[in-house]
């Protein structure tokens, strides 16, 4: 049955290829899509179509006759999430394909019932197909979402380098566990890419410190230490000092600092550096 | 990579080194990421140590695992030595037999996501960790 | 049987790890040096740990080992180059190697072994060893 189905198709894939596109025209926004790009993919898609229905009455879009077509879905959803496309967008794409295909099988039809029972089986098939392209379409989104979200966490803890030998690395925000591990690896990187052996963690902009971030920075601390790199904490506030006492972490013999310039001050000091004001007409004692 | 399994027999202190090299290769290949490879080649390196040591010689089981859309390393230790007749203790940060087993099970337990482990005196031990991507 | 070489620089003795040791091996190494610090009076140890990527618990204890028992023999330790992941693994291992001294690079190290001596020249005894590293 699906062979005559073919059959019926096939012999005027031209038309029906002409009227989808007009249905398409109708119903997506042009400037999304290439005109070229439009009918390259609906003949593709079209053809593929036909060989699925051609190579037997398998009618399960998720078995192996149609895994070409699937391929095919999947590639355009990938780039039409990318173009901006919305997945109903990309789902109308395979539905509005419906109307041109029905039409051409009521001009053919010899009965009711084999209507009726083509009818039924390409509009299942063609269901089937766009919801397809939708699953896909959240998948690459997810996808998609997760990549940004990766480099928002690079950008939000940016590592400074202060001074020769001298990092800083302010924090914003709360440290949740996996931000805190990015940080910590991102911190130690650049401690052997600058060849600086202290780095000043800020936490002026870190609103709760709860005993799993505590525990997160010293280990982050023990490990610079044994890479042979300083830390000192600056910007614990009153309320975070009273936390950490509260939470029972020890901070061991890390040295705190109230604010950021103490603490670049105790770095100067270890390294036997001076930041000399200069005066009109001479060079300042150590450049920057 | 998915389906990879390869079986490492630990005899001799160079099987752990060849443990740790597998290990490596499939944690790699597995995408994990350089810190998170690290931690999976260490931890097998502890307990291969164990199998040798404390378990008379054994032998490991590496997979490469899958599960949905997560990828990931399992490793299977066993061996046919005297067992452990108190996992807790064993388990426990500080204990101590012989050389030092202290700090392999619960070191290597934190550094995997998965970890598991049967003990019978007499007959011998299995360990079960994975990590995943 | 192989063994990691160890190099006199002065009075210093550099060793280079650059293969994956297995237990014996680092057990020689250890011995080695007691043996060589001995020998030669040595005043510091540089241990370059830059090449290695794994360091378990085993390779931890003797890393340790080796900085205690040269403190006794009068020589100081400095292990350098530890790799980012190899720390991160090694703290959560929980390992801290508290004692010993570490440096960044092989350069930042012989300053600090430098200094040491320098200092002991001149006061003709051991130095307060300054900043908060692991003393």
């Amino acid at each position: 049955m699906t062979q005559h189905l073919h059959d019926v198709l096939a012999r005027h894939e031209a038309e029906i290829l002409r009227e989808w596109l007009r249905e398409q025209q109708k119903l997506l926004r042009p400037e999304l899509i290439r005109e070229d790009d439009l009918r390259q993919q609906s003949t593709d898609f079209l053809r593929l179509f036909l060989e699925s229905l051609r190579s037997g009455e398998e009618t399960d879009i998720n078995g192996p006759r149609w895994s070409n077509v699937r391929a095919f879905l999947e590639k355009i959803s990938g780039s039409r999430a990318v173009q901006g496309f919305t997945p109903t967008q990309t789902a109308t794409f395979v539905f509005s394909l419906k109307q041109p295909v029905f039409t051409r099988l009521r001009l053919d039809a010899k009965s009711a019932d084999d209507l009726a029972a083509d009818t039924w089986r390409v509009s299942t098939l063609l269901d089937s197909l766009g919801l397809y392209t939708t699953e896909v379409f959240q998948k690459s989104r997810e996808e998609i979402i997760s990549k940004q979200q990766e480099e928002m966490l690079e950008l939000s803890t940016p590592v400074v380098t202060l001074w020769d030998g001298v990092l800083a690395l302010p924090i914003i925000g709360t440290l949740d566990s996996q931000r805190t591990q990015s940080v910590m690896e991102a911190l130690l990187q650049r401690i052997v890419e600058t060849e600086s052996d202290i780095a000043i963690i800020d936490i002026t902009g870190v609103p709760t410190v709860d005993t799993l971030t505590a525990q997160h920075l010293l280990k982050t601390i023990t490990a610079a230490r044994l890479m042979g790199a300083d830390c000192i904490i600056s910007g614990i506030r009153p309320q975070i000092a009273q936390t950490i006492v509260h939470l029972g972490v020890s901070l061991g013999d890390v040295v705190t600092k109230s604010s950021l310039a103490a603490a670049f001050q105790v770095a100067l000091d270890r390294r036997g550096d001076r930041i000399v004001r200069a005066a009109a007409g001479r060079a300042a004692d150590k450049e920057l | 990579m998915e389906g990879t399994t390869e079986r490492v027999p630990i005899r001799t202190p160079q099987d752990v080194v060849l443990v740790r090299q597998r290990t490596r290769t499939l944690a790699a290949g597995q995408g994990l990421s350089l810190v998170d490879q690290t931690k999976v080649v260490t931890a097998a390196s502890e307990l291969a140590r164990n199998t040798l040591e404390h378990g008379k010689g054994g032998e490991v089981l590496l997979e490469a695992v899958v599960n949905g859309s997560r990828r990931g390393i399992r490793l299977t230790f066993e061996d046919r030595g005297p067992g452990i007749p108190d996992l807790n203790a064993a388990l426990r940060d500080g204990f101590t037999t012989g050389t030092g087993m202290g700090l392999g099970l619960p070191g290597a337990r934190r550094l995997m996501n998965e970890f598991s482990i049967e003990s019978t005196p007499g007959q011998g031990t299995r360990v079960v960790v994975a990590r995943w991507k | 049987m192989d063994r990691i070489p160890i190099l006199k620089m002065g009075p210093h003795l550099l060793v280079t790890i650059q293969v994956d040791m297995h237990d014996q091996l680092a057990m020689t190494l250890q011995d080695d040096l007691t043996t060589r610090i001995e020998k030669e009076k040595a005043r510091g140890v540089l241990l370059d740990i830059s090449a290695l990527e794994v360091v378990d618990s085993f390779i931890g204890r003797v890393i340790g080992n080796i900085a205690l028992t040269s403190r006794i023999l009068d020589a100081e330790t400095v292990v350098v180059g530890m790799r980012p992941a190899v720390a991160i693994t090694l703290v959560e291992l929980g390992l801290s190697l508290q004692g010993v001294r570490t440096a960044l690079n092989v350069e930042r190290g012989m300053q600090i072994l430098t200094q040491r001596v320098r200092a002991d020249g001149k006061s003709g005894r051991r130095p307060e060893v300054r900043g908060g590293r692991n003393d």
